[in-house]
């Protein structure tokens, strides 16, 4: 079938194209301009870019059912312009054997929704002791390998696990948080815990932690991707070791580009985050490393909880908030604070991630997937439960009125989204 | 969602008591002058008001404790209320009934107000986002976060001896990380002007940006007595007393327990309060706590009052 998008003002991040024009689609993937097309949309002047592509997304599949399901979070996905997403091994169990990670892959695929790329665990029940088998894993689909939000608190394995990834070239990605100093803490060791009497996590606990990645990849040239940075002194030391020239990438989650600890108010457990929220100062860091390209990417650490799991006091709430359908508008709403370009604001979502992960969406060249979102930048967007799609209803954005809204969304050339 | 003041109703009264942080200075004044008029009625000979009268007040302790449930239920019966004591550590909760179920169930059983425990800073202000609109939560101590009955009761006895606020330094000593007494007790001080609060501890006990709080940190204990018109101890729990925030209560005594001989670095008239259950030998001496500068037992007293006031405040509210 052939496709073509017109009238639509095409942003490609990757080549920097930003102008009024047409797309065409042919057998899945964008094609050279044709004369006679199948099917023709009218993008009505909305923006037509590539799909975004979101670093951190669970599914909660299998295991957590009842908090929500790929059919749910895949149409959240849809819904909110994700054509890609890489789902954290934090599942129960947890994606340790190529039979799991298989049967994800399959079911996903029998969606035909968003294309789903699992990160395998790195260490066997993500118990920070043994290895999985990553070649089979890899070979089952695995995108990468990673210990989700669970504590690797022996050094040693950490580093065994790196030499072996990098034996055959798999990707890291980790998250730079000290097990003991996190022990026990639920915010950011600041002005607001201490004023709510929370245990704290120290912004130590982080760069601790995230020193003694950086000498290991040193030590192995294991290519790492580094999750979810919160603190302004992580993000000094990711760019030193990028300025070395160390393999490491990394991304942050598009709500600590807008919160910090004083969202927290008075225990809004909806601001319980893993990281945690931090000072001002990090934020405001935060914001501008993705700017200047020290943070490669944006993602939306997705994580639907229901209500049970939040409607308790803070400390005891489950970490996490649901992201899909919020990560095209806060991501805008972050590059229109830092006055970018929309093709600089959506190289985050799109062609960098798409880098990290090693796929070749992304883009709008000929040749690449047809995996296509069509949005309006300005449209008004309520963040309410009956409006999310996602089956977690949980954001610290309850009731607050975002811009872009997206309107169709496309992958392989597929409509799964929309008109 | 929850960043308006949840304690107070759209034209400023008192709704809930969650915490001191947040209450005006006349909401504060409001609640002592009233303790005030109660004291009266707690030496009389007949101890009871009708002001509760077919009221229900529920005692909600999620954690244990013998001293707060009693004070409490002695001022909502002295106002004529009925009191209900409901120990769920050892019931609902052990059968994994959530908090907010329970707190459906008994609103069910219609309640007028709850005072509430438990051991997770901010519970109370989670029940009180979702109760009915006639009723009332008070914090009888949530974590580390507020214990704001006690914070207020503190401020009376303050305010009983000492008249002027606004003349004082007060020194609040010991584990301040892990008392809620101390945050409630610095928040009211500090709202009702006093011009230095201090605290006294070692760098383990203290939380990490405390000075945000508005306090001086004092890591001597003479230097950081010296002038003070009132001494605040804390009690020091016994799981913190060895191991990676204290080497032994030994050395905590020495360093940090009030003894005559450091609290003659404070002023001649200074007055001693402690929370209780005091610890003898490990915060303070015998001879401080029973000496002539103690004000621990009239603090008791004082809080049945302060209790009273409340419950009477947030109830015609």
């Amino acid at each position: 079938m052939r496709l073509a998008i017109r009238n639509a003002r095409v942003v490609d991040p990757a080549s920097g194209r930003d102008g009024m024009g047409e797309v065409f689609v042919e057998q899945g993937r964008i094609s050279e301009r044709f004369s006679k097309a199948d099917r023709v949309i009218d993008a009505g002047g909305l923006v037509l870019a590539p799909g975004f592509i979101d670093l951190a997304a669970r599914l909660r599949e299998p295991g957590f059912e009842h908090k929500a399901t790929l059919e749910s979070e895949l149409e959240a996905a849809a819904a909110g312009g994700v054509t890609s997403l890489a789902c954290p091994p934090d599942t129960d169990p947890p994606l340790d054997e190529p039979g799991l990670v298989d049967m994800l892959r399959r079911r996903a695929q029998a969606l035909a929704r968003s294309r789903v790329y699992p990160v395998g665990a790195l260490t066997v029940k993500l118990q920070g002791a043994a290895l999985t088998e990553m070649a089979e894993l890899a070979e089952a689909g695995c995108a990468a390998f990673s210990q989700a939000n669970a504590a690797m608190a022996d050094t040693q394995v950490l580093w065994r696990a790196l030499q072996y990834a990098a034996t055959f070239g798999f990707p890291v990605w980790l998250r730079a948080e000290d097990a003991w100093l996190a022990k026990g803490g639920v915010a950011h060791d600041g002005e607001i815990a201490t004023r709510l009497g929370l245990p704290g996590i120290p912004a130590f606990a982080e760069t601790i932690a995230l020193a003694a990645i950086l000498e290991l990849v040193r030590a192995t040239r294991a290519r790492v991707h580094l999750c979810r940075l919160s603190s302004a002194r992580a993000v000094e030391l990711v760019r030193a070791a990028k300025d070395e020239g160390l393999p490491v990438s990394c991304d942050v989650a598009v709500h600590h580009l807008h919160l910090c600890e004083r969202d927290l108010g008075y225990f809004d457990s909806n601001c319980r985050l893993d990281p945690p929220l931090r000072s001002e100062r990090d934020r405001d860091a935060l914001a501008r490393a993705l700017a200047e390209g020290v943070i490669d990417c944006a993602c939306s650490d997705h994580t639907p909880v229901d209500e049970d799991g939040k409607h308790r006091p803070f400390a005891e709430a489950e970490p996490g908030a649901t992201g899909l359908e919020l990560l095209l508008p806060l991501t805008l709403r972050w590059g229109a604070a830092q006055a970018l370009s929309l093709a600089a604001t959506l190289a985050r979502i799109t062609c960098e991630p798409a880098r990290v992960l090693g796929v070749e969406g992304g883009r709008l060249a000929p040749g690449a997937p047809a995996d296509l979102a069509l949005f309006d930048p300005d449209a008004p967007l309520l963040i309410a439960p009956e409006t999310l799609r996602s089956q977690g209803k949980n954001t610290p954005f309850l009731g607050h009125e975002l811009r872009g809204r997206v309107r169709c969304t496309l992958v392989a050339g597929q409509v799964i989204y929309g008109a | 969602m929850p960043r308006s003041n949840p304690q107070l109703s759209a034209n400023g009264e008192l709704q809930h008591l969650l915490s001191i942080e947040g209450l005006p200075r006349p909401v504060l004044e409001q609640i002592l002058d009233t303790a005030e008029s109660f004291v009266g009625v707690t030496e009389r000979e007949v101890k009871k008001v009708p002001i509760l009268r077919g009221k229900s007040v529920f005692n909600l302790f999620f954690e244990p404790s013998t001293r707060t449930r009693t004070t409490f239920e002695i001022a909502a019966k002295r106002l004529s209320a009925d009191v209900i004591n409901l120990n769920v550590a050892v019931s609902s909760q052990s059968k994994g009934e959530s908090l907010l179920d329970t707190v459906a169930n008994l609103s069910a059983m219609q309640a007028d107000i709850f005072v509430v425990r438990h051991d997770a800073s901010g519970a109370p202000f989670l029940i009180a986002r979702h109760v009915k609109r006639h009723e009332h939560v008070i914090n009888a101590g949530d974590g580390r976060h507020a214990h704001p009955t006690q914070g207020l009761l503190d401020l009376y006895t303050i305010r009983h001896y000492k008249k002027d606020f606004a003349r004082l330094t007060v020194a609040i000593v010991g584990d301040v990380l892990h008392s809620r007494v101390a945050r409630s007790l610095i928040q009211g001080l500090t709202t009702l002007g006093v011009p230095e609060v201090r605290v006294i501890g070692p760098q383990t006990l203290l939380p990490g940006a405390v000075e945000a709080l508005g306090v001086r940190v004092f890591h001597e204990m003479r230097a950081g007595l010296k002038g003070c018109d009132v001494v605040v101890m804390l009690r020091l729990q016994h799981e913190r007393m060895r191991g990676a925030l204290l080497p032994s209560a030994q050395e905590y005594f020495k360093h940090y327990g009030l003894t005559q001989d450091k609290l003659a670095a404070a002023k001649p008239d200074a007055i001693v309060m402690h929370p209780g259950p005091m610890n003898r030998g490990v915060e303070i001496d015998s001879s401080v706590a029973d000496g002539p500068h103690s004000v621990i037992l009239p603090q008791v007293t004082f809080g049945i009052a302060v209790r009273m006031a409340v419950m009477s405040i947030v109830a015609g509210n």
